[in-house]
Protein backbone atom coordinates (compact mmCIF):
# COMPACT_ATOMS: atom_id res chain seq x y z
CA UNK A 1 0.00 0.00 0.00
CA UNK A 2 1.83 3.43 -1.28
CA UNK A 3 -1.28 5.62 -1.47
CA UNK A 4 -2.01 8.43 1.36
CA UNK A 5 -4.98 8.30 3.53
CA UNK A 6 -7.62 10.58 3.46
CA UNK A 7 -9.56 11.88 6.03
CA UNK A 8 -12.77 14.00 5.54
CA UNK A 9 -13.08 16.27 8.43
CA UNK A 10 -15.86 17.40 9.44
CA UNK A 11 -17.06 20.95 10.23
CA UNK A 12 -20.49 22.17 11.66
CA UNK A 13 -21.25 25.90 11.99
CA UNK A 14 -17.20 26.57 11.77
CA UNK A 15 -16.23 24.14 14.38
CA UNK A 16 -14.19 20.76 13.46
CA UNK A 17 -15.95 18.08 15.23
CA UNK A 18 -14.17 15.31 17.48
CA UNK A 19 -14.49 12.88 15.82
CA UNK A 20 -11.93 14.14 12.82
CA UNK A 21 -9.67 14.23 15.25
CA UNK A 22 -10.28 11.19 16.25
CA UNK A 23 -9.94 9.77 12.71
CA UNK A 24 -7.05 11.66 12.34
CA UNK A 25 -5.20 9.82 15.52
CA UNK A 26 -6.23 6.83 13.72
CA UNK A 27 -4.88 7.84 10.36
CA UNK A 28 -1.75 8.95 12.06
CA UNK A 29 -1.50 5.59 13.46
CA UNK A 30 -1.92 3.59 10.02
CA UNK A 31 0.38 5.78 8.52
CA UNK A 32 2.85 5.41 10.72
CA UNK A 33 2.64 1.73 9.76
CA UNK A 34 2.44 2.07 6.42
CA UNK A 35 5.20 4.72 6.17
CA UNK A 36 2.93 6.41 3.60
CA UNK A 37 1.44 10.20 3.78
CA UNK A 38 -2.13 11.32 5.69
CA UNK A 39 -3.79 14.18 3.74
CA UNK A 40 -6.55 15.29 5.53
CA UNK A 41 -9.80 17.01 3.25
CA UNK A 42 -11.76 20.00 4.61
CA UNK A 43 -14.52 21.74 2.91
CA UNK A 44 -15.95 24.99 4.16
CA UNK A 45 -15.30 29.35 5.28
CA UNK A 46 -11.67 29.94 5.91
CA UNK A 47 -13.19 31.86 9.29
CA UNK A 48 -13.55 28.31 10.78
CA UNK A 49 -10.53 26.10 9.31
CA UNK A 50 -8.23 29.24 11.33
CA UNK A 51 -9.94 28.85 14.13
CA UNK A 52 -8.66 25.30 14.25
CA UNK A 53 -5.37 23.34 14.78
CA UNK A 54 -6.42 19.95 13.28
CA UNK A 55 -4.30 20.58 10.45
CA UNK A 56 -1.19 20.12 12.37
CA UNK A 57 -2.52 16.70 12.73
CA UNK A 58 -2.16 15.88 9.12
CA UNK A 59 0.82 16.14 6.86
CA UNK A 60 -1.02 18.05 4.23
CA UNK A 61 -4.57 19.30 3.91
CA UNK A 62 -6.68 20.35 1.10
CA UNK A 63 -8.50 23.14 2.00
CA UNK A 64 -11.98 24.05 -0.34
CA UNK A 65 -12.17 27.60 1.08
CA UNK A 66 -15.96 28.73 -0.37
CA UNK A 67 -18.22 30.75 1.78
CA UNK A 68 -20.94 28.50 -0.23
CA UNK A 69 -20.10 25.26 1.06
CA UNK A 70 -20.07 26.68 4.74
CA UNK A 71 -22.64 24.31 5.71
CA UNK A 72 -22.38 20.19 5.24
CA UNK A 73 -23.56 19.64 1.61
CA UNK A 74 -23.19 15.74 0.53
CA UNK A 75 -23.09 16.30 -3.24
CA UNK A 76 -20.51 19.00 -3.02
CA UNK A 77 -18.46 16.73 -0.61
CA UNK A 78 -18.83 13.18 -2.47
CA UNK A 79 -17.99 14.85 -5.86
CA UNK A 80 -14.72 16.69 -3.86
CA UNK A 81 -13.91 13.75 -2.03
CA UNK A 82 -14.68 11.65 -5.74
CA UNK A 83 -12.61 14.24 -7.65
CA UNK A 84 -9.40 13.79 -5.10
CA UNK A 85 -9.64 9.86 -5.29
CA UNK A 86 -9.40 9.43 -8.75
CA UNK A 87 -6.52 11.94 -8.75
CA UNK A 88 -4.52 10.55 -5.84
CA UNK A 89 -5.42 7.27 -5.04
CA UNK A 90 -5.53 7.39 -1.63
CA UNK A 91 -5.10 3.67 -0.20
CA UNK A 92 -7.59 4.16 2.48
CA UNK A 93 -10.39 6.92 3.29
CA UNK A 94 -11.73 7.20 6.32
CA UNK A 95 -14.93 9.26 7.12
CA UNK A 96 -16.59 9.61 10.54
CA UNK A 97 -20.01 7.28 11.09
CA UNK A 98 -22.23 10.39 11.70
CA UNK A 99 -25.26 11.34 10.60
CA UNK A 100 -22.91 13.09 7.73
CA UNK A 101 -21.01 10.51 7.04
CA UNK A 102 -23.35 7.91 6.92
CA UNK A 103 -24.87 10.52 4.16
CA UNK A 104 -21.65 10.69 2.37
CA UNK A 105 -19.77 7.36 2.60
CA UNK A 106 -21.70 5.52 0.67
CA UNK A 107 -22.07 8.20 -2.22
CA UNK A 108 -18.36 7.94 -2.48
CA UNK A 109 -17.91 3.88 -2.52
CA UNK A 110 -21.13 4.64 -5.52
CA UNK A 111 -19.19 6.87 -7.32
CA UNK A 112 -15.83 5.11 -7.27
CA UNK A 113 -16.42 1.59 -6.96
CA UNK A 114 -14.29 1.47 -4.29
CA UNK A 115 -15.32 -0.80 -1.35
CA UNK A 116 -16.68 0.41 1.87
CA UNK A 117 -17.10 -1.24 5.46
CA UNK A 118 -19.06 0.87 8.04
CA UNK A 119 -19.48 1.69 11.47
CA UNK A 120 -15.79 0.43 11.94
CA UNK A 121 -14.65 -0.03 15.51
CA UNK A 122 -10.97 -0.97 14.40
CA UNK A 123 -8.65 -0.79 11.02
CA UNK A 124 -5.81 -3.23 10.82
CA UNK A 125 -3.38 -4.55 8.96
CA UNK A 126 -2.30 -8.22 8.89
CA UNK A 127 0.29 -9.46 6.03
CA UNK A 128 -0.68 -6.84 3.89
CA UNK A 129 -4.65 -7.10 4.16
CA UNK A 130 -6.66 -4.23 5.55
CA UNK A 131 -9.33 -5.43 8.01
CA UNK A 132 -11.94 -3.66 9.42
CA UNK A 133 -13.50 -4.56 13.51
CA UNK A 134 -17.10 -4.02 13.25
CA UNK A 135 -20.21 -5.04 15.65
CA UNK A 136 -23.38 -6.63 14.39
CA UNK A 137 -26.55 -6.97 15.97
CA UNK A 138 -26.37 -3.95 17.97
CA UNK A 139 -22.77 -4.77 19.98
CA UNK A 140 -23.88 -8.44 20.42
CA UNK A 141 -21.36 -9.66 18.06
CA UNK A 142 -17.90 -8.70 16.90
CA UNK A 143 -17.49 -8.99 12.84
CA UNK A 144 -13.67 -8.90 11.20
CA UNK A 145 -14.12 -7.19 7.71
CA UNK A 146 -11.82 -8.16 4.66
CA UNK A 147 -12.30 -7.02 1.07
CA UNK A 148 -12.53 -8.37 -2.03
CA UNK A 149 -10.37 -5.98 -3.96
CA UNK A 150 -8.70 -3.15 -2.06
CA UNK A 151 -6.06 -2.87 -4.89
CA UNK A 152 -7.82 0.34 -5.84
CA UNK A 153 -8.23 1.90 -2.05
CA UNK A 154 -10.72 1.15 0.46
CA UNK A 155 -13.61 3.39 2.14
CA UNK A 156 -14.16 3.22 5.69
CA UNK A 157 -16.70 4.73 8.52
CA UNK A 158 -15.21 4.92 12.15
CA UNK A 159 -17.55 4.74 14.95
CA UNK A 160 -17.48 8.31 16.77
CA UNK A 161 -15.39 7.22 20.09
CA UNK A 162 -13.07 4.67 18.68
CA UNK A 163 -9.89 6.39 18.98
CA UNK A 164 -8.56 8.35 21.13
CA UNK A 165 -7.56 11.78 20.84
CA UNK A 166 -4.34 11.69 23.58
CA UNK A 167 -0.84 11.88 22.52
CA UNK A 168 -0.43 10.96 19.07
CA UNK A 169 2.31 13.72 17.45
CA UNK A 170 1.83 16.63 15.35
CA UNK A 171 2.92 16.48 11.65
CA UNK A 172 3.56 18.44 8.65
CA UNK A 173 0.78 20.73 8.21
CA UNK A 174 1.10 21.84 4.99
CA UNK A 175 -1.75 23.80 3.45
CA UNK A 176 -2.94 23.25 -0.09
CA UNK A 177 -5.76 25.25 -1.40
CA UNK A 178 -8.13 23.32 -4.05
CA UNK A 179 -10.27 24.50 -6.03
CA UNK A 180 -13.93 23.46 -6.53
CA UNK A 181 -14.56 20.81 -9.24
CA UNK A 182 -15.31 23.13 -12.55
CA UNK A 183 -18.50 21.01 -13.87
CA UNK A 184 -19.88 21.03 -10.05
CA UNK A 185 -23.73 20.84 -10.42
CA UNK A 186 -26.37 22.75 -8.91
CA UNK A 187 -26.81 20.31 -5.51
CA UNK A 188 -30.36 18.83 -5.72
CA UNK A 189 -30.39 19.38 -2.00
CA UNK A 190 -29.47 22.50 0.47
CA UNK A 191 -29.21 23.36 4.33
CA UNK A 192 -31.52 25.36 5.78
CA UNK A 193 -31.30 25.38 8.89
CA UNK A 194 -30.23 23.77 12.56
CA UNK A 195 -32.78 23.14 15.43
CA UNK A 196 -31.90 22.76 19.04
CA UNK A 197 -34.29 20.05 20.20
CA UNK A 198 -32.62 19.81 23.73
CA UNK A 199 -34.91 22.33 25.36
CA UNK A 200 -37.29 21.30 28.51
CA UNK A 201 -38.26 21.14 31.61
CA UNK A 202 -35.90 18.88 33.05
CA UNK A 203 -31.96 19.07 32.46
CA UNK A 204 -30.55 16.31 32.66
CA UNK A 205 -27.12 17.41 32.56
CA UNK A 206 -26.60 18.97 35.37
CA UNK A 207 -28.09 16.16 37.59
CA UNK A 208 -26.59 14.49 40.64
CA UNK A 209 -28.82 11.05 40.30
CA UNK A 210 -30.40 9.97 37.00
CA UNK A 211 -32.89 7.26 37.37
CA UNK A 212 -32.58 6.20 33.47
CA UNK A 213 -35.07 3.67 32.00
CA UNK A 214 -34.66 1.77 28.59
CA UNK A 215 -37.10 -0.25 26.62
CA UNK A 216 -37.28 -2.62 29.35
CA UNK A 217 -39.62 -0.47 31.11
CA UNK A 218 -42.50 -2.12 28.85
CA UNK A 219 -45.00 0.21 29.10
CA UNK A 220 -45.76 3.74 29.40
CA UNK A 221 -47.94 2.81 32.31
CA UNK A 222 -44.98 1.89 34.58
CA UNK A 223 -42.74 4.66 34.21
CA UNK A 224 -44.70 6.75 36.67
CA UNK A 225 -43.26 4.00 39.61
CA UNK A 226 -39.76 4.98 37.98
CA UNK A 227 -40.74 8.56 38.61
CA UNK A 228 -41.73 7.66 42.02
CA UNK A 229 -38.36 6.03 42.37
CA UNK A 230 -36.56 8.84 41.51
CA UNK A 231 -38.39 11.22 43.67
CA UNK A 232 -38.01 9.04 47.03
CA UNK A 233 -34.33 9.18 45.67
CA UNK A 234 -34.03 12.75 45.17
CA UNK A 235 -32.56 11.67 41.70
CA UNK A 236 -33.95 12.91 37.78
CA UNK A 237 -35.55 10.85 35.03
CA UNK A 238 -33.76 9.96 31.88
CA UNK A 239 -34.43 7.66 29.48
CA UNK A 240 -32.63 5.90 26.52
CA UNK A 241 -33.71 6.30 22.71
CA UNK A 242 -36.39 3.67 22.87
CA UNK A 243 -38.33 5.32 25.66
CA UNK A 244 -38.56 8.39 23.11
CA UNK A 245 -38.99 6.65 20.52
CA UNK A 246 -42.20 5.39 21.60
CA UNK A 247 -43.33 8.53 22.52
CA UNK A 248 -43.16 7.72 26.33
CA UNK A 249 -40.97 10.52 27.39
CA UNK A 250 -40.31 13.88 25.85
CA UNK A 251 -36.55 14.23 24.01
CA UNK A 252 -35.02 16.21 26.22
CA UNK A 253 -34.70 13.16 28.52
CA UNK A 254 -32.59 11.30 26.06
CA UNK A 255 -29.00 10.29 27.06
CA UNK A 256 -26.69 9.40 23.66
CA UNK A 257 -25.09 10.21 21.04
CA UNK A 258 -28.28 12.33 19.62
CA UNK A 259 -29.86 13.17 22.98
CA UNK A 260 -27.36 14.56 26.07
CA UNK A 261 -24.32 13.68 27.21
CA UNK A 262 -24.50 12.99 30.93
CA UNK A 263 -22.19 13.56 34.27
CA UNK A 264 -24.31 12.53 37.06
CA UNK A 265 -22.36 10.72 40.28
CA UNK A 266 -24.49 7.93 40.20
CA UNK A 267 -26.43 6.83 36.84
CA UNK A 268 -28.79 3.82 37.66
CA UNK A 269 -29.88 2.77 34.18
CA UNK A 270 -32.66 0.39 34.96
CA UNK A 271 -33.84 -1.96 31.58
CA UNK A 272 -31.15 -0.44 29.27
CA UNK A 273 -28.88 -2.98 27.23
CA UNK A 274 -26.25 -0.32 26.27
CA UNK A 275 -26.33 0.42 22.64
CA UNK A 276 -22.90 2.37 22.10
CA UNK A 277 -24.83 5.30 21.02
CA UNK A 278 -26.13 5.45 24.86
CA UNK A 279 -23.08 4.04 26.23
CA UNK A 280 -21.36 7.63 24.88
CA UNK A 281 -23.45 9.60 26.11
CA UNK A 282 -22.70 8.70 29.93
CA UNK A 283 -18.96 8.55 29.70
CA UNK A 284 -18.76 11.26 32.16
CA UNK A 285 -21.10 9.57 34.96
CA UNK A 286 -18.84 9.10 38.44
CA UNK A 287 -20.83 5.38 39.19
CA UNK A 288 -22.85 3.37 36.76
CA UNK A 289 -25.14 0.89 38.51
CA UNK A 290 -27.11 -1.08 35.89
CA UNK A 291 -30.67 -3.18 36.48
CA UNK A 292 -31.20 -5.72 33.55
CA UNK A 293 -33.38 -9.39 33.32
CA UNK A 294 -30.54 -10.16 30.58
CA UNK A 295 -27.26 -11.25 32.10
CA UNK A 296 -25.31 -10.69 28.54
CA UNK A 297 -26.79 -7.12 27.92
CA UNK A 298 -23.69 -4.72 26.83
CA UNK A 299 -24.53 -2.15 30.06
CA UNK A 300 -23.06 -4.64 32.05
CA UNK A 301 -19.65 -4.55 30.01
CA UNK A 302 -19.64 -0.83 31.13
CA UNK A 303 -21.39 -0.52 34.35
CA UNK A 304 -19.36 -0.54 37.40
CA UNK A 305 -22.11 -2.49 39.54
CA UNK A 306 -24.72 -4.85 38.13
CA UNK A 307 -27.95 -6.25 39.21
CA UNK A 308 -29.47 -9.07 37.08
CA UNK A 309 -32.78 -8.64 37.95
CA UNK A 310 -36.17 -7.38 36.97
CA UNK A 311 -36.29 -3.68 37.35
CA UNK A 312 -39.75 -3.36 38.69
CA UNK A 313 -38.56 -5.64 41.46
CA UNK A 314 -35.55 -3.49 42.32
CA UNK A 315 -37.06 -0.58 42.33
CA UNK A 316 -39.82 -1.95 44.84
CA UNK A 317 -37.07 -3.23 47.29
CA UNK A 318 -35.54 -0.25 47.01
CA UNK A 319 -38.91 1.63 48.16
CA UNK A 320 -39.03 -0.66 50.74
CA UNK A 321 -35.81 -0.11 52.07
CA UNK A 322 -35.88 3.37 52.09
CA UNK A 323 -38.58 3.30 54.07
CA UNK A 324 -37.57 1.48 56.81
CA UNK B 1 -47.37 10.62 -4.53
CA UNK B 2 -45.82 7.35 -5.28
CA UNK B 3 -43.53 6.04 -2.79
CA UNK B 4 -41.18 2.76 -2.70
CA UNK B 5 -40.39 1.22 0.66
CA UNK B 6 -37.29 -0.87 0.90
CA UNK B 7 -37.84 -3.35 3.92
CA UNK B 8 -36.12 -6.30 5.27
CA UNK B 9 -37.00 -9.52 7.46
CA UNK B 10 -34.44 -10.20 10.50
CA UNK B 11 -33.93 -12.18 13.95
CA UNK B 12 -35.80 -11.30 16.57
CA UNK B 13 -32.57 -10.86 19.15
CA UNK B 14 -33.40 -9.04 22.47
CA UNK B 15 -32.39 -11.09 25.59
CA UNK B 16 -31.25 -14.11 22.94
CA UNK B 17 -28.07 -15.36 22.94
CA UNK B 18 -26.68 -15.41 19.51
CA UNK B 19 -24.72 -18.66 18.36
CA UNK B 20 -21.96 -18.72 15.86
CA UNK B 21 -22.09 -21.48 13.70
CA UNK B 22 -19.05 -23.72 12.83
CA UNK B 23 -17.39 -21.87 10.05
CA UNK B 24 -17.03 -18.32 12.52
CA UNK B 25 -18.81 -16.87 9.71
CA UNK B 26 -22.19 -17.04 9.87
CA UNK B 27 -24.55 -16.69 13.29
CA UNK B 28 -26.97 -19.53 13.45
CA UNK B 29 -30.54 -18.03 13.30
CA UNK B 30 -33.01 -20.41 12.05
CA UNK B 31 -34.56 -20.69 15.71
CA UNK B 32 -35.15 -17.22 16.25
CA UNK B 33 -38.20 -15.63 15.71
CA UNK B 34 -38.22 -13.27 12.32
CA UNK B 35 -39.69 -9.39 12.74
CA UNK B 36 -39.27 -6.28 10.12
CA UNK B 37 -36.36 -4.37 10.82
CA UNK B 38 -37.32 -2.13 13.53
CA UNK B 39 -36.40 0.78 11.27
CA UNK B 40 -37.93 -0.32 7.91
CA UNK B 41 -41.14 -0.71 10.31
CA UNK B 42 -41.19 3.47 10.90
CA UNK B 43 -40.43 3.84 6.72
CA UNK B 44 -43.50 2.00 6.11
CA UNK B 45 -45.56 4.06 8.48
CA UNK B 46 -44.06 7.08 7.25
CA UNK B 47 -44.93 6.33 3.62
CA UNK B 48 -48.56 5.37 4.47
CA UNK B 49 -48.98 8.70 6.36
CA UNK B 50 -47.61 10.55 3.04
CA UNK B 51 -49.79 8.58 1.11
CA UNK B 52 -53.18 9.08 3.42
CA UNK B 53 -51.70 12.75 3.50
CA UNK B 54 -51.01 12.90 0.01
CA UNK B 55 -52.61 10.47 -2.28
CA UNK B 56 -50.50 7.88 -4.54
CA UNK B 57 -49.82 4.72 -4.35
CA UNK B 58 -46.85 2.27 -1.71
CA UNK B 59 -45.29 -0.43 -3.28
CA UNK B 60 -42.69 -2.27 -0.95
CA UNK B 61 -40.05 -4.09 -1.91
CA UNK B 62 -37.52 -6.93 -0.18
CA UNK B 63 -34.85 -9.19 -1.30
CA UNK B 64 -34.86 -12.55 0.26
CA UNK B 65 -36.65 -15.63 0.32
CA UNK B 66 -40.45 -17.02 0.71
CA UNK B 67 -39.94 -16.76 4.04
CA UNK B 68 -39.33 -12.89 4.10
CA UNK B 69 -42.78 -12.02 2.33
CA UNK B 70 -44.16 -12.27 5.42
CA UNK B 71 -42.65 -8.40 6.35
CA UNK B 72 -44.17 -7.45 2.71
CA UNK B 73 -47.83 -8.98 3.69
CA UNK B 74 -47.05 -6.61 6.64
CA UNK B 75 -46.53 -3.57 5.14
CA UNK B 76 -49.34 -4.33 2.80
CA UNK B 77 -52.00 -4.23 5.76
CA UNK B 78 -50.04 -1.25 7.12
CA UNK B 79 -51.67 0.09 3.99
CA UNK B 80 -49.23 -0.62 0.87
CA UNK B 81 -50.21 -0.82 -2.35
CA UNK B 82 -48.54 -4.05 -3.78
CA UNK B 83 -45.17 -5.72 -2.91
CA UNK B 84 -42.20 -6.71 -4.64
CA UNK B 85 -40.06 -9.77 -3.60
CA UNK B 86 -36.66 -10.36 -5.35
CA UNK B 87 -36.11 -14.11 -4.62
CA UNK B 88 -32.02 -13.88 -4.10
CA UNK B 89 -31.75 -17.41 -3.90
CA UNK B 90 -29.90 -17.65 -0.71
CA UNK B 91 -26.21 -16.02 -2.18
CA UNK B 92 -24.34 -13.96 0.03
CA UNK B 93 -25.03 -10.59 -0.14
CA UNK B 94 -24.06 -7.26 1.50
CA UNK B 95 -24.97 -4.05 1.71
CA UNK B 96 -23.96 -2.98 -1.55
CA UNK B 97 -25.13 -5.86 -4.06
CA UNK B 98 -28.66 -5.50 -2.16
CA UNK B 99 -28.61 -1.64 -3.12
CA UNK B 100 -27.55 -3.15 -6.45
CA UNK B 101 -30.47 -5.48 -6.88
CA UNK B 102 -32.74 -3.35 -5.37
CA UNK B 103 -32.18 -0.67 -7.87
CA UNK B 104 -32.42 -2.45 -11.06
CA UNK B 105 -36.28 -3.31 -9.48
CA UNK B 106 -36.98 -0.17 -8.53
CA UNK B 107 -35.98 1.96 -11.66
CA UNK B 108 -38.97 0.21 -13.08
CA UNK B 109 -41.27 1.72 -10.63
CA UNK B 110 -42.50 4.72 -11.34
CA UNK B 111 -42.09 7.07 -7.88
CA UNK B 112 -41.22 10.37 -6.23
CA UNK B 113 -39.45 8.91 -2.88
CA UNK B 114 -38.03 6.14 -1.80
CA UNK B 115 -37.82 5.60 1.74
CA UNK B 116 -35.71 3.03 3.35
CA UNK B 117 -34.40 2.15 7.44
CA UNK B 118 -31.13 3.84 8.76
CA UNK B 119 -29.60 0.33 8.73
CA UNK B 120 -30.75 -3.11 9.49
CA UNK B 121 -30.89 -4.81 13.44
CA UNK B 122 -28.82 -7.49 12.22
CA UNK B 123 -25.69 -6.53 10.24
CA UNK B 124 -26.25 -2.53 11.17
CA UNK B 125 -24.51 -1.58 7.92
CA UNK B 126 -26.68 1.58 7.13
CA UNK B 127 -25.36 1.17 3.28
CA UNK B 128 -28.26 0.11 1.15
CA UNK B 129 -30.31 3.34 1.15
CA UNK B 130 -27.81 5.77 0.41
CA UNK B 131 -25.98 3.38 -2.05
CA UNK B 132 -29.65 2.99 -3.75
CA UNK B 133 -30.13 6.69 -3.48
CA UNK B 134 -26.69 7.16 -6.00
CA UNK B 135 -27.36 4.07 -8.20
CA UNK B 136 -30.83 5.92 -9.15
CA UNK B 137 -29.70 9.14 -9.29
CA UNK B 138 -31.53 10.71 -6.47
CA UNK B 139 -30.96 13.35 -3.83
CA UNK B 140 -30.59 11.52 -0.54
CA UNK B 141 -30.13 12.83 2.77
CA UNK B 142 -29.51 9.61 5.92
CA UNK B 143 -30.97 9.56 9.61
CA UNK B 144 -34.77 11.44 9.15
CA UNK B 145 -36.50 12.13 11.75
CA UNK B 146 -38.96 14.13 10.33
CA UNK B 147 -40.92 14.91 6.81
CA UNK B 148 -42.70 18.05 4.94
CA UNK B 149 -43.68 17.63 1.72
CA UNK B 150 -43.75 21.25 -0.22
CA UNK B 151 -44.22 21.37 -3.74
CA UNK B 152 -41.67 19.42 -5.80
CA UNK B 153 -39.18 19.41 -2.90
CA UNK B 154 -39.21 17.59 0.37
CA UNK B 155 -37.92 19.06 3.57
CA UNK B 156 -36.07 16.25 5.77
CA UNK B 157 -35.53 16.98 9.68
CA UNK B 158 -32.09 15.08 9.27
CA UNK B 159 -31.16 14.03 13.28
CA UNK B 160 -27.49 14.53 14.22
CA UNK B 161 -25.55 14.40 17.10
CA UNK B 162 -26.08 16.08 20.62
CA UNK B 163 -29.99 17.08 20.03
CA UNK B 164 -29.70 19.01 17.54
CA UNK B 165 -31.34 18.62 13.70
CA UNK B 166 -30.44 19.36 10.58
CA UNK B 167 -32.98 21.16 8.21
CA UNK B 168 -32.33 20.29 4.75
CA UNK B 169 -34.62 20.94 1.13
CA UNK B 170 -34.04 17.88 -1.56
CA UNK B 171 -35.51 18.36 -4.95
CA UNK B 172 -37.89 15.21 -5.75
CA UNK B 173 -37.68 12.17 -6.76
CA UNK B 174 -35.73 11.55 -3.62
CA UNK B 175 -34.26 8.63 -1.47
CA UNK B 176 -34.62 9.06 2.52
CA UNK B 177 -33.20 6.73 5.56
CA UNK B 178 -35.75 7.55 8.07
CA UNK B 179 -34.81 7.01 11.72
CA UNK B 180 -37.41 5.18 14.71
CA UNK B 181 -39.33 7.52 16.29
CA UNK B 182 -40.18 9.42 13.34
CA UNK B 183 -43.96 8.39 13.93
CA UNK B 184 -45.98 5.75 15.73
CA UNK B 185 -45.78 2.27 13.53
CA UNK B 186 -49.59 1.27 13.43
CA UNK B 187 -50.82 -1.75 14.82
CA UNK B 188 -51.29 -4.70 12.76
CA UNK B 189 -53.79 -7.67 13.21
CA UNK B 190 -53.79 -10.93 12.19
CA UNK B 191 -56.86 -10.60 10.56
CA UNK B 192 -55.45 -7.34 8.76
CA UNK B 193 -52.84 -9.30 7.52
CA UNK B 194 -55.00 -12.11 6.36
CA UNK B 195 -57.24 -9.69 4.27
CA UNK B 196 -53.93 -8.02 3.43
CA UNK B 197 -53.39 -11.20 1.12
CA UNK B 198 -55.36 -9.95 -1.54
CA UNK B 199 -53.27 -7.17 -2.91
CA UNK B 200 -50.54 -8.20 -5.44
CA UNK B 201 -47.08 -9.45 -4.30
CA UNK B 202 -45.15 -10.04 -7.17
CA UNK B 203 -41.71 -12.10 -7.27
CA UNK B 204 -39.02 -11.41 -9.58
CA UNK B 205 -36.11 -13.94 -9.90
CA UNK B 206 -33.02 -12.10 -9.24
CA UNK B 207 -31.66 -14.06 -12.49
CA UNK B 208 -34.29 -11.95 -14.67
CA UNK B 209 -32.29 -8.76 -13.69
CA UNK B 210 -29.69 -9.32 -16.14
CA UNK B 211 -27.15 -7.92 -13.43
CA UNK B 212 -23.53 -9.07 -14.35
CA UNK B 213 -21.60 -11.14 -12.34
CA UNK B 214 -19.57 -8.48 -10.93
CA UNK B 215 -22.78 -6.63 -9.24
CA UNK B 216 -23.62 -9.57 -7.62
CA UNK B 217 -19.97 -10.59 -6.13
CA UNK B 218 -20.09 -8.59 -2.39
CA UNK B 219 -17.21 -6.70 -1.98
CA UNK B 220 -16.92 -7.19 1.50
CA UNK B 221 -16.59 -10.09 3.11
CA UNK B 222 -16.75 -11.30 6.61
CA UNK B 223 -13.66 -13.13 7.72
CA UNK B 224 -14.89 -13.82 11.21
CA UNK B 225 -17.48 -13.55 13.86
CA UNK B 226 -16.79 -13.78 17.72
CA UNK B 227 -18.11 -12.91 20.80
CA UNK B 228 -16.89 -9.50 22.72
CA UNK B 229 -14.04 -9.98 24.94
CA UNK B 230 -15.44 -10.81 28.65
CA UNK B 231 -12.73 -8.37 29.99
CA UNK B 232 -13.81 -5.91 32.95
CA UNK B 233 -17.45 -5.02 33.25
CA UNK B 234 -20.09 -4.59 36.08
CA UNK B 235 -19.44 -5.87 39.90
CA UNK B 236 -22.32 -8.24 39.74
CA UNK B 237 -24.95 -7.69 43.16
CA UNK B 238 -26.41 -11.22 43.81
CA UNK B 239 -28.89 -12.23 46.47
CA UNK B 240 -32.13 -11.44 47.68
CA UNK B 241 -34.03 -8.04 46.20
CA UNK B 242 -33.89 -6.56 49.76
CA UNK B 243 -29.90 -7.50 50.25
CA UNK B 244 -28.76 -6.07 46.68
CA UNK B 245 -31.46 -3.14 47.31
CA UNK B 246 -29.22 -2.11 50.57
CA UNK B 247 -26.28 -2.89 48.96
CA UNK B 248 -27.20 -0.12 46.39
CA UNK B 249 -28.14 2.42 48.16
CA UNK B 250 -24.69 2.13 50.16
CA UNK B 251 -22.91 2.24 46.99
CA UNK B 252 -25.26 5.39 46.03
CA UNK B 253 -24.39 7.26 49.54
CA UNK B 254 -20.60 6.40 49.41
CA UNK B 255 -20.57 7.78 45.87
CA UNK B 256 -21.78 11.51 47.40
CA UNK B 257 -25.83 11.17 46.37
CA UNK B 258 -27.55 12.48 49.24
CA UNK B 259 -30.60 10.10 50.52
Amino acid sequence: MTGDILVFVEQRAGSVREVSYQLLSKANQICAELSVRLTAVFIGPKASFLSSDFYKKADRVLVLEDERFGDFNCEIARDVMVGIIKEQRPAMVLVGHTPWGMDLAPAIAAKTGLPLSTDCVDIKIEAGKVKAVRQLYGGKLFARVVFKDESKGCIFTVRPGSFSVEGYPDRMGEIVPIEAPKDLPEPSSRFVEYVDTGAGEVDITQAELLVSIGRGVGEKERIEEIQELARILGGVVSCSRPVVDKGWLPKYHQVGTSGKSVKPKVYLALGISGAFQHVAGIAGAGTVIAVNKDKKAPIFRVADYGVADDLFAFSDAIKKALKK
Amino acid sequence: MDIVVCVKRVPFTQEVDLEIDRSKRFVATESLAHVINDWDSYAVEEAILLKEKLGGEVTAVTVGSEDDEEVLRRALAMGADRAVRIESGGMPMDGTVVAGILASVIRNIPCDLVLTGVQADDDNQAVVGVTLAELLGLSHAAVVRGIEVSGADIVARIELEGGVDEIRRLRLPALLTIQTGINEPRYVSVMGIRKASKKELKVIDVKELGLSQNDLVPPTEIEEIYLPADTGGAEMLKGDPSVVAEAVIDIMRRKGVAL
